[in-house]
């Protein structure tokens, strides 16, 4: 605060610092705190909001756990977005080391503009595109049935296509983390190990995950976070087999009108996410200061 | 177990880059041998053709006389020590030193004896549990050294590991590399822009220049019998008298040089009329009663020599080191004296062909 005054002297440090804060209070603190006071109301008919039965309480976190088919929902939607985060790893780990190792510096540029280009365009027109592909008589099954590869066509969607939606939606976020991580590995580590004879499998198992594990870390977090809150995806290409929680925590909000229940579904989505991501890097043994770096 | 490596006609090409230009070369079995040149001059683009990183353009390279194309780094009986060292930072002293031992399928307790073995070799015992960064640099030096033995190559590669050392520490490492060579019976083949590093560690040296290999022998042979402008200039300090051949036989010859005439051995049979530099050490000059007329320009008194620059007819600079007998003769500085050199401890030889 000092030292922004200092540089921007008193009255614009004070004006930078009022707009931060009410950034922050306005659009991020007031309305997560409105929603956790939602979450620990009961849902009442307007005249009663206020009254003697209006009383915070911890009833609407009790309500998934006695609803078997929404608690099935939520466990598919964990279940499912590890599988996601775990295909968005195994696709983007060898791009990622041929960016970071192996390509030349101007063709590694030309290969990331290729990445960003359709991130250029809106998530849900991307879905929708995806829609088209793997539509019933769609060009996907078109070609895969007219090379003989399949004798008819498939129902993409549902959870294959939620999959293909997802993983592909979320390859920047784990292309970058696992880049970064991988660029700082010295070349001659690589050799070394080869010199020793090491396997390529052995060289990626021994030196170059461990070296890139918090840029894993960071990136499996991210997709997971993302695709475990993902509404876009799995409304346009699941099937009601595919249902994703955010669906549920939807139609809470906007078809059973109740927003005290939504409320509480939503943080129980975010909490249980944390327990899981923090139980899932215990395992792997990284800690919060590797993702941070 | 040592191989000897044999390099036949061997070029490696970067575009319109020659890096390694038709290079023919016999290392022996338990040799230490020493590529010695100026940075970019193919050096380190032999050592990764030798040890596998990189397939020549053309030529042969033979390990213990087999053909090593196609043959990957990782199937040579060759290991490598980078300049960095590249110990994996995340891995102890002694998962280091067994990492290729790890890949050859020991077991954990065999991969730990053959470490702490090794450990006592380079003289580091019971630091295999530490980590790599707690490690002082001639430590890690060491451990290098340990983890390229563990897997018993018959040829070692050394790419300048004694660069990053400081002097005391890099002076204590020459000896070190030395004995443990000697013991173990390895070929080393020891990559350096140092002279000093080639002169005092190896068997043979090879000089090279511009991708090829100027001269190759024992360094005192190089020292005293430069092959090439080249060399001469490149090992040990000299003196370089240009002029041209007035007589030659085969094996002296007189050459007319802005100093007068001056005799040298004729190493590199030159024939009258022909362009030539006289090569003479700054420790064979000597103070006569005859010989080049030098004005002194400085001195330095070194204790057991005194250390002379000067310069002789029309500015050419002389360089002269005399040493203390007890009969110094007064050098002060404007002064003129004249120095002269045996003619059989002088080269006369081509000049280089660039600059």
């Amino acid at each position: 605060m000092a030292e922004l005054s200092r540089r921007l002297g008193g009255p614009i440090a004070a004006l930078a610092v009022a707009a931060v804060a009410i950034w922050l209070v306005l659009l991020v603190a007031l309305p997560d705190l409105l929603m956790i006071d939602y979450s620990l109301r009961p849902n009442l008919p307007p005249s009663e909001i206020g009254g003697p039965q209006d009383v915070h309480s911890l009833a609407n976190y009790a309500v998934l756990w006695s609803n078997k088919i929404h608690l099935g929902i939520f466990f598919r939607t964990i279940w499912a977005s590890s599988l996601v985060t775990v295909i968005t790893l195994v696709v983007c780990y060898p791009v990622a080391f041929y960016l970071a190792k192996v390509a030349k510096p101007s063709n590694a540029a030309l290969l990331v503009l290729l990445l960003i280009i359709p991130f250029w365009i809106n998530e849900i027109l991307r879905t929708f595109a995806w829609y088209i592909v793997l539509a019933y008589n769609g060009p996907l099954n078109r070609v895969l049935t007219g090379l003989g590869i399949m004798a008819r066509p498939i129902r993409w969607y549902g959870t294959a296509g939620v999959m293909v939606g997802m993983v592909y939606a979320y390859i920047l976020f784990m292309v970058f983390p696992l880049t970064n991580a991988m660029e700082s590995l010295d070349r001659n580590q690589i050799d070394a190990a080869r010199d020793l004879g090491a396997s390529r499998w052995r060289i990626h198992r021994r030196i170059v995950i461990p070296h890139a594990k918090p840029g894993i870390a960071t990136g499996c977090v991210m997709t997971f976070m993302l695709a475990a809150g993902s509404y876009a995806v799995p409304s346009l290409l699941g099937s009601p087999s595919s249902r994703w929680f955010t669906e549920i925590i939807y139609n809470w909000f906007f078809e059973g009108g109740n927003w005290n229940l939504g409320a509480a579904y939503a943080f129980l989505l975010l909490l249980l996410c944390i327990v899981f991501i923090a139980v899932m890097m215990r395992l792997f043994r990284v800690s919060l200061a590797d993702i941070a770096r | 177990m040592s191989q000897g490596v044999t390099l036949d006609r061997v070029s490696m090409r970067f575009g319109s880059f020659t890096a390694v230009d038709d290079v023919s070369l016999d290392i022996r079995p338990g040799e230490f041998f020493s590529f010695l040149g100026p940075s970019g001059c193919g050096k380190t683009t032999i050592l990764r053709l030798i040890s596998g990183f990189s397939e020549p353009t053309s030529g042969q390279v033979l390990i213990g006389g087999k053909d090593m194309r196609g043959v990957g780094a990782n199937k040579r009986p060759t290991a490598m020590i980078f300049q960095n060292l590249a110990l994996f930072p995340l891995m102890s002293v002694a998962e280091n030193i067994a990492f290729g031992l790890e890949v050859r399928g020991l077991s954990r307790t065999e991969r730990r004896r053959k470490a702490d073995e090794l450990l006592d070799l380079i003289a580091l015992p019971g630091i295999g549990d530490r980590a790599v960064a707690e490690l002082s640099g001639g430590q890690r030096q060491r451990v290098a050294i340990a983890r390229a033995l563990a897997v018993e190559p018959t040829v070692l590669l050394l790419d300048e590991p004694l660069s990053a050392l400081d002097l005391k520490l890099r002076q204590h490492m020459r000896t070190e590399l030395r004995a443990i060579q000697k013991r173990t019976g390895v070929t080393f083949i020891y990559i350096t822009h140092d002279q000093g590093e080639a002169l005092t560690m190896s068997d043979r040296v090879a000089v090279m220049s511009q991708g090829r290999i100027e001269q190759v022998g024992a360094p005192q042979e190089i020292y005293e019998s430069p092959e090439t402008a080249f060399a001469a200039g490149f090992v040990g300090e000299t003196n370089a008298f240009p002029g041209i051949v007035h007589a030659a036989d085969s094996e002296m010859a007189v050459i007319d040089t802005k100093l007068g005439q001056l005799r040298a051995r004729n190493c590199a049979g030159l024939s009258g009329g022909e362009a030539a530099v006289v090569f003479v050490r700054p420790e064979r000059l000597l103070p006569a009663d005859d010989g080049i007329l030098v004005r002194v320009r400085e001195k330095t008194f070194e204790g057991s020599f005194i250390r002379v620059v000067g310069e002789g007819q029309d500015g050419v600079p002389v360089v002269a080191q005399i040493t203390n007998a007890g009969d110094l003769p007064d050098l002060r500085i404007g002064s003129e004296t004249r120095l002269r050199f045996h003619p059989r401890q002088a080269v006369a030889l081509r000049p280089a062909p660039h600059g």
